[in-house]
């Protein structure tokens, strides 16, 4: 069978489940952000129970496997009795296993802006919130987005594992049809192709778009 | 089904898990080695003068990193019999961890040699050294404390992925949890248990590494803010 051939039979069905790879992509993607907002801000603060809490969460989620906790959510909580879908199981390991990554990022970001910046916003008088959100989170940005689109890209492929618990993405059907045809260089290989088109193409442009953007913001941009 | 922790069952099942935890080091030690001499080869496809081979290494190394870890492992386990080369899950395993991982360490080795301001490089030319003493005396010893944490986080990275083996049968920690599982019917244990070595373990380590960063940077006297 001609690669064309396997295309046209295939295709359509490689295409339903990068849907949903890009479904999962995305709710994930706007889970971990908050994840990482709310952690990251948590470990800055001064009350050690907060910090304590969001300490034990990072270290726990960045030292385990995504994998096990993949599986813990969708294998060991129906034990609880709270039974998740799949679909939700692998978007919230992959969420907070990955706003465990990203709460250290912001965090970084956070104490990166120079101390004179607080400074200056408290000399001249501005209100907490005005503080934070005229001068310190402008700045913030360009520091975090980098990292943060590097994280994002990482959590593209991590979307991958939710197909070993059973959700029907992209490589959940390149494995069906590899089951079915053994055609494994063409449903595999065209498979990768897809993550790199995705990544390549899609998502990095767009992050490096939003860079881009964060750094005009505060006048760093190159016009 | 209950959801009580069993103790005799948990105590039941974990010589079993330490005994394949002992596979999972192996496997992410091997790993490792792989990827370390994998990274330098990819440096050195990019440091070449040959402009040809830059642009195809950077495509290579592109390529790898945005594609997952899972998917090239099915591809390297399923694909290479129809070329027909049988090789064994383990060394299927071993292989793409340290492609996947290699083109993660070649970009840390690249940082570091970068991380060497370039009046050192123009201090050994006026020196008249050779290109090897140069980078035997002055520039790998000044480079290498930049590299330990990249290099230090990929060892703990390799070790957290290492339960995708288990999904082309290389018997490994989760391997054995699953089996276990599947087998008792009960994933409450296995699983925790699981989780609980990789704590163990990777937590410990992220904070060795950590602490050499310091040590490093302190004995090169840069020390750190």
């Amino acid at each position: 069978m001609s690669y064309f051939a396997f295309l046209a039979e295939h295709g359509p069905t490689l295409l339903l489940g990068t849907l949903t790879t890009i479904k999962v992509l995305i709710c994930a993607t706007i889970l971990y952000v908050i994840i990482s907002i709310i952690f990251g801000l948590m470990r800055l603060s001064k009350n050690p129970i907060i910090q304590g809490t969001a300490t034990v969460y990072i270290e726990f989620f960045r030292g385990t496997s995504l994998l096990v906790q993949l599986f813990w959510f969708y294998y060991v909580l129906p034990f609880f009795g709270i039974s998740l879908e799949a679909f939700t199981a692998g978007v919230v390991a992959i969420g907070m296993n990955f706003g465990a990554y990203g709460a250290e990022i912001v965090r970084g970001g956070i104490l990166a802006v120079p101390k004179g910046q607080w400074e200056g916003a408290f000399a001249l008088n501005f209100s907490p919130v005005k503080r934070m959100r005229k001068i310190i989170i402008p700045q913030i940005f360009p520091i975090i987005l980098p990292p943060a689109a590097n994280l994002t890209v990482e959590l593209l492929k991590a979307t991958a594992l939710v197909a070993l618990v059973t959700v029907v993405d992209l490589t959940f059907e390149a494995k069906q049809i590899n089951s079915i045809t053994w055609l494994s260089a063409q449903c595999f290989g065209t498979a990768l192709l897809i993550y790199y088109i995705i990544s390549r193409f899609l998502l990095v442009p767009f992050l490096r778009w939003l860079e881009v953007l964060a750094a005009k913001k505060v006048g760093k941009g190159k016009a | 089904m209950n959801a009580e922790w069993r103790w005799d069952f948990a105590i039941e099942i974990l010589p079993k898990m330490l005994l394949a935890t002992l596979n999972t080091i192996m496997a992410a030690g091997i790993g490792y080695a792989i990827a370390a001499i994998v990274g330098l080869l990819f440096l050195l496809g990019q440091r070449t003068r040959f402009k040809i081979v830059n642009i195809i290494n950077r495509e290579i190394v592109e390529f790898i990193r945005s594609t997952p870890l899972l998917i090239q492992l099915f591809f390297v386990y399923f694909v290479l019999p129809q070329f027909g080369i049988t090789l064994s899950a383990w060394v299927c395993g071993m292989i793409t961890i340290g492609l996947h991982f290699g083109t993660y360490l070649s970009e840390v080795y690249r940082g570091a040699l970068e991380g060497v301001s370039r009046t050192q490089w123009e201090a050994c030319r006026a020196l008249n050294f050779t290109t090897f003493y140069t980078y035997r005396k002055i520039v790998l010893p000044q480079a290498f404390p930049i590299a330990i944490p990249g290099m230090g986080n990929y060892l703990v990275g390799i070790f957290k992925d290492t339960p995708l083996l288990s999904t082309i049968g290389v018997a490994e920690l989760f391997h054995a949890a699953t089996a276990v599982g599947g087998y008792h019917y009960r994933y409450l244990e296995p699983y925790t248990i699981v989780g609980l070595i990789f704590l163990i373990l990777s937590v410990p380590a992220a904070m060795g590494i950590r602490k050499l960063e310091r040590s490093v940077n302190k004995a090169q006297g840069k020390a750190k803010h």
